[in-house]
């Protein structure tokens, strides 16, 4: 064995600087985040300084109005719950279904892989592209117009690869044991999933639910490609009711904006309201995950 | 005691049998596929409903009149659907989104992963998931009433609409999907590898950038592909910031309409079922649709093709 003498030469100049800039280059990387959380600020500190003064218990309960003083979001937060009493039990039934199909009926194979490919592709599809579709089937081949109904519709496809995703991932935690002492039990395939695997797997699948509607109830796209129409003084009382709903309030209102500077305030105080909404349907998500999900 | 329980459970393991092949498991099956098949026909409508539009849209106007630079799709007397402006709008929106989101994304993931601890990723992580989780017409609001007063400020001749705004806004918006996939596939990166780097008396810097990034390169490309992909898609913000100016321009300054922002435009004012203009949302849809799948699929060939083993 002839072994080469390793010559190292150490430069300690070098090595220091090497040093330094790693431990520079740390505090430029979190700059980054620094940046996100100064703008998260900004926003927020933006949106609420804008609606001080304009969200009060009049704003909630009032009609729409063309005077901005008078205006408030009755129709608007009727609207969004209204939706959300469309898209719950659709996307519910079609995604947890969906869900079971996958993991517990379907065979390993291309009609499985099909669909879970099919599922994937379709949560990338831009909202804008589901509103089109929406406008054609619902609007007006089914002959919904823009009414609750068929925007609810619209909005529940959107979501449904989301609730879709999150049963399957709550569904694949459940414990393989816990339905092998069931299938022991003598029970078969539909008692085992009905009385064991769905009540076990009901936190995580409300959980994904729940950030599926908050996704929904922000949604504003599709909404306004089904047409919703500038002013509505009329508060719907039936699904096949025009409506407007708050992200559309919004948006147009940041339009109005052109007008007078006072619709701002309004926006932002609807905005207000709309993360509130948001914030309170997270709080309840994760409450549900941290108190119901049980661990085996 | 214990003979009453067993007896109790041979009644349920009784019952249970004669229940079974009962007509419940052999309906199930068939009413989840039933169900779970509507996401294959929400997809087939999709395409279905943009190509047949399509198809009608351009049997009334020539492919060479699509991709021309004029676009006048209210002109009673003589509409021109050119989508070029429109690509022009949705190009430098999206340009601009990745300027701002690839930097930051990226470098807020190599902080996050690599650099930060666990007490400052407890804090940072829940902060990014709220500007994921925060409405794009929340972001529209504040690119027109916020960003675009600041910006007018410091670029002379700024239009009230223009397309820096909302792409900066976009590009914010976009941020921690970017960091939270790049992420991801920087800490998949198996521990022995780094530790090797260190041994060899590397600092976290030459580990991050020599070791870690090029381990996990495809997660990170694929992440930029699919923001590109997002930003594509992306309607509100640019609808209410960037405006609806269907001037074929490259001056950043003033309004662009991006694709998005033309379907919006266009429903949301009259589109009478059946006309020229109806038809064109669905053009501009189908080509939206494509531009987005194309990306999707750019993004799972990069993930496979530059994937390491380990």
């Amino acid at each position: 064995m002839n072994s080469h003498p390793i010559d190292i030469k150490i430069n300690p100049k070098h090595t220091n600087r090497r040093i330094w800039l790693s431990s520079a280059s740390k505090y430029l990387f979190s700059l980054s985040t620094v940046f996100a959380l100064v703008v998260l600020g900004v926003l927020i500190y933006r949106i609420v300084s804008d609606s001080i003064g304009w969200l009060n218990f009049d704003f909630l309960t009032n009609n729409l109005s063309i005077f901005p003083e008078k205006a408030g979001i009755k129709g608007a937060i009727i609207g969004s719950v209204g939706l959300m009493l469309v898209v719950i039990p659709v996307t519910l039934i079609l995604g947890v279904s969906t869900a079971i199909y996958l993991e517990e009926y379907a065979k390993k194979g291309k009609l499985q892989r099909f669909i879970q490919i099919n599922i994937s592709n379709l949560a990338s599809v831009p909202s804008v592209i589901f509103g089109l579709l929406g406008l054609a089937v619902f609007g007006r081949a089914l002959n919904l117009g823009s009414s609750i109904l068929a925007g609810g519709l619209t909005l529940s496809l959107l979501v449904l690869p989301i609730v879709v995703v999150s049963s399957q991932e709550a569904l694949k935690a459940v414990p393989g044991f816990l339905r092998e002492a069931s299938y022991g039990m003598g029970a078969g395939k539909w008692t085992t999933i009905r009385k064991v695997v769905l009540p076990v797997a009901l936190p995580g699948i409300l959980t994904g639910s729940i950030l599926a509607m908050s996704r929904a109830i922000g949604e504003t796209a599709p909404l306004v490609v089904l047409g919703i129409p500038t002013l509505i003084l009329k508060i719907p009382s039936s699904p096949m009711d025009d409506f407007t709903a708050l992200p559309i309030q919004i948006y147009y209102w940041t339009l109005d904006t052109v007008l007078t500077a006072e619709y701002a305030n309004l926006a932002a105080a609807t905005i207000i309201v709309l993360l509130g909404v948001l914030f309170i349907l997270n709080s309840v998500a994760i409450v549900i995950r941290n108190k119901f999900q049980r661990s085996f | 005691m214990e003979n009453e329980k067993s007896l109790q459970i041979r009644n349920v393991i009784q019952n249970n049998i004669k229940q079974r092949g009962h007509r419940a498991d052999r309906l199930m099956p068939v009413v989840f596929l039933m169900l779970a098949s509507i996401s294959i026909f929400t997809t087939a409508g999709i395409v279905l409903i943009l190509v047949t539009d399509s198809i009608h849209f351009f049997s009334d106007v020539p492919i060479k009149d699509f991709f021309s630079t004029r676009l006048a799709p209210l002109n009673a007397k003589n509409p021109e659907f050119g989508i070029l402006p429109l690509i022009n709008g949705t190009l430098f929106t999206s340009l601009i989104a990745m300027a701002v989101a690839i930097p930051v994304g990226l470098t807020a993931a190599i902080f996050l992963s690599e650099f930060a601890s666990e007490k400052i990723r407890r804090v940072v992580k829940p902060i990014m998931e709220v500007l994921a989780g925060i409405p794009t017409i929340v972001y529209g609001f504040f690119a027109y009433s916020f960003v675009t007063p600041i910006l007018m400020t410091l670029i002379p001749n700024l239009g009230a609409k223009n397309v820096i705004s909302p792409g900066i806004v976009m590009g914010i918006m976009i941020i921690p999907m970017v960091a939270s996939l790049s992420e991801d596939a920087m800490s998949s990166v198996p521990k022995a590898m780094r530790e090797g780097a260190y041994g060899l008396g590397s600092t976290k810097l030459e580990v991050t950038l020599k070791v870690v990034i090029p381990a996990a390169i495809s997660g990170i490309l694929a992440s930029f592909v699919l923001a590109i992909s997002r930003a594509i898609g992306e309607t509100m913000i640019v609808a209410i910031a960037s405006g609806s100016s269907k001037n074929f321009t490259f001056d950043l300054t003033q309004s662009m309409q991006t694709m998005t922002g033309y379907i919006v435009e266009f429903t949301s004012g009259d589109a009478a079922s059946g006309t020229t203009g109806y038809y064109s949302l669905y053009a501009v849809g189908l080509l939206l649709f494509l531009f987005t799948m194309l990306m999707n699929l750019v993004a799972q060939y990069v993930s496979r093709k530059f994937r390491e083993e380990y």
